[in-house]
């Protein structure tokens, strides 16, 4: 599926449930346009993610998700060989008397397809979405792997040679910031930074996410999320924290936000101690006299 | 797209003027990029102006960082009318750059002998200190090594610098999730099929794998208030040669009010420059120290993306601290969580009969891994050689303090 304007892309988005900024609905089509792998960086829980598993939606095709992970090596992202059946290969052989030809050993059948190998080897007439997620967990030795694969979509297997990607994937790699990515990955790519929503965007969200979330309910907990994130906070809460706080009081039958409850469910929200301390009790009733008043 | 096809050329003339201004601002642009928007720009509607944005900024922009002076540069061209534009025009962003902070003057040189501008306009100031060094004999060097860092005179000074180039720095190595092949405990199942071939399916010889060890990395929070201002140029000199002499990435902060990091001003061959470029950097030398509200922004804007991967700490101040103890208590718990190792560098603790009674460094001790001095090349040597033992296992966190020699 293709479209032709931002607009039309960014109506997409919506129809899948994904409320996108302009500026990220532009990075994402031209992402599509010039088949260039889509950088996104932000907070935890701003929806980096998500961004891959929509346009997986929209394109109606499959999803590759590559986790990274410190010494995340070609064996576990790109292929290996399937060493026991190459060994029960070989004395099956040798017990019918034959010998094992080295090419028959390294054939396809006895490959094992990683997901890098998967997303480049497309037999399927779309283009799949390759989802490199937190890519700066990965080492340098990985990184520098990955630049290679992303600049020519190709993969050399010295057993057999190299695979080109008929049809490139959508490439969206995403990073938590938890290390500086080197600046050679991210030139590749189109970079967008994803922001904590407005008010106005994240209530849409959160109505979008969980629609049988009471309008009261769902307007209080966007603003108090919203004043929360100027508070003196180690760990900011993100969207995700939105919805599974939303999700969570809905869950407990609440119409709207009372200090007690806010109280004991404030481990939905903040993941440190020291914050839900810092908030607990007054500062909560702070907040939510400022939101009372506001709507 | 049609009013494009008309004025293309001219349209084009101020793209690439604008790629030269953000290139001018320290952006990193290039020819390539360049013609990557060009070829962007045929599918967006550039009379849409959020969207032509939006456009230049995702293949301009890497960094998220960069983008408030983008921003800026962004309005001020693209609104102005773009008939009169030259280059010329675009020194009105002559002031401004990539990291723009008030020029402010370097720390007063103390006690030193030539002052720094003769020493650029001169021969080079390398060759100052081996010429120096000649002249040393094995017991002033001796003495040297011993001696106060604040009671140098100005060629011993040179002299220290000098030495101070020469130390060995290396850091304890920390066993990544990443194998190699070698003789370790994992089988390395690939290596050990190619090698049994022959043998027809029998495995005879099995080849492993064994972990594979990288350097810990550092993160260094230097004080340069005023109470650490005797100190100050050699410490400046010592964090550079720390920078050069380790070939990892050594994360560098300077604080006194304000937290300053300099990792990116410490690179670079030339020790002068970086040292001028630090300290065009920092707008605070010499000022009060809150150690506290220091601590507090790097942990919360610096500590997840730099403390990763069993990181090393090295936290250089006399614990003279004039801000609140209870956020320092605060801050420091949470940096020694966040850390392999924290190690403080006193330079003080070098003094006969100092004790670390300041309200300051009361406060901090409990959380420090290592307590150790820095006040003369022979504290630096011990260092080095501390840095080099810091290996897998830590003792268990509790305040130890090393006494100095």
């Amino acid at each position: 599926m293709t479209y032709n304007s931002i607009d039309e892309l960014q109506q997409a988005l919506r129809s899948q449930l994904y409320v996108a900024d302009r500026g990220l609905a532009t990075a994402i089509f031209l992402a599509l346009k010039l088949g260039r792998p889509l950088f996104l960086e932000g907070e935890a829980g701003v929806g980096k993610t998500e961004v891959a598993k929509v346009i997986t939606q929209l394109l109606d095709t499959d999803l590759i998700r590559l986790q990274c992970y410190e010494g995340l090596d070609v064996h576990h992202a790109v292929y290996e060989w399937n060493y026991t059946r190459q060994m029960l290969h070989i004395r099956l052989l040798e017990a019918r008397g034959e010998h094992a030809a080295e090419a028959e050993l390294f054939g396809p059948e006895f490959l094992l397809r990683r997901p890098l190998l998967q997303a480049i080897e497309n037999t399927r007439d779309r283009p799949r979405v390759l989802l490199v997620d937190e890519v700066d967990r990965s080492d340098d030795e990985f990184e520098a792997f990955l630049l290679e694969v992303l600049s020519d979509f190709q993969i050399t297997i010295p057993e057999i040679g190299t695979l080109k990607a008929e049809r490139p994937p959508f490439v969206v790699v995403t990073s938590n910031r938890t290390r500086e990515v080197h600046d050679a990955l991210k030139r590749r790519c189109l970079y967008y930074w994803i922001d904590y929503p407005t008010f106005e965007k994240e209530l849409e969200i959160v109505r979008a996410k969980v629609p049988h979330a009471p309008a009261q309910l769902a307007r209080q907990i966007t603003g108090f999320i919203q004043e929360l994130r100027q508070a003196d906070l180690y760990k900011i809460p993100g969207v995700a924290e939105t919805l599974d706080w939303t999700a969570a009081l809905v869950a407990l039958d609440q119409q709207a936000l009372e200090p007690s409850i806010v109280d004991e469910t404030l481990g939905v929200i903040l993941k440190y101690q020291d914050d839900v301390q810092k908030v607990k009790g007054e500062h909560v009733k702070a907040i939510l006299d400022r939101i009372r008043v506001g709507s | 797209m049609n009013s494009t096809e008309t004025s293309s050329g001219q349209f084009l003339h101020n793209l690439i003027l604008f790629g030269r201004l953000l290139r001018g601002l320290g952006l990193d642009v290039n020819p390539g990029r360049m013609m990557d928007l060009v070829h962007a720009l045929r599918f967006v509607e550039i009379g849409n102006k959020s969207d032509f944005y939006h456009t230049v900024r995702s293949l301009l922009v890497h960094r998220h960082e960069d983008v408030p002076l983008f921003d800026q540069a962004f309005d001020m061209f693209w609104q102005k009318p773009m008939e009169g534009w030259t280059t010329l025009d675009l020194s009105v962003f002559g002031g401004k750059r990539r990291v723009r902070r008030a020029r402010i003057t370097p720390p007063p040189v103390r006690e030193e002998a030539a002052p720094p501008e003769d020493n650029q306009a001169g021969s080079p100031p390398a060759d100052q200190p081996p010429v120096l060094q000649v002249t040393l004999t094995y017991s002033d060097r001796e003495i040297l090594r011993h001696k106060d860092f604040a009671d140098l005179t100005g060629d011993e000074l040179a002299a220290i610098k000098h030495l101070m180039a020469n130390l060995v720095w290396r850091l304890g190595e920390r066993r990544t999730r990443r194998r190699k092949p070698g003789p370790g405990e994992g089988v390395d199942l690939r290596r050990t099929l190619r090698r049994n071939f022959k043998y027809g399916g029998e495995v005879l010889e099995w080849a492993h794998r064994e972990p594979k060890f990288k350097p810990r990395p550092l993160v260094i929070l230097a004080d340069v208030s005023g109470s650490m201002e005797r100190y100050t140029r050699l410490l400046l000199h010592f964090l550079y040669s720390l920078a050069e002499g380790l070939d990892q990435v050594v994360e560098t902060f300077l604080f006194s009010t304000r937290l300053t990091r300099i990792t990116r001003q410490l690179r670079g061959r030339d020790a002068d420059q970086a040292l001028r470029k630090v300290s065009r950097a920092v707008s605070d030398w010499s000022g009060g120290t809150r150690i506290g509200e220091a601590l507090k922004t790097f942990n919360f804007g610096w500590g997840r993306r730099v403390l990763g991967r069993g990181a090393v700490v090295l936290l250089i101040s006399d614990g003279w601290d004039c801000g609140d103890v209870s956020l320092l208590h605060e801050e420091m718990a949470r940096l020694q969580r966040n850390c392999y190792r924290l190690v403080w560098l006193n330079p003080l603790l070098g003094s006969p009969g100092y004790e670390p009674l300041t309200r300051g460094m009361q406060t901090a001790l409990p959380f420090v891994d290592d307590f150790l001095p820095i006040h003369s090349l022979s504290s630096l040597e011990d260092l080095a050689e501390h840095l080099v033992r810091l290996d897998e296992r830590r003792l268990a966190r509790r305040q130890r303090r090393a006494i100095a020699a």
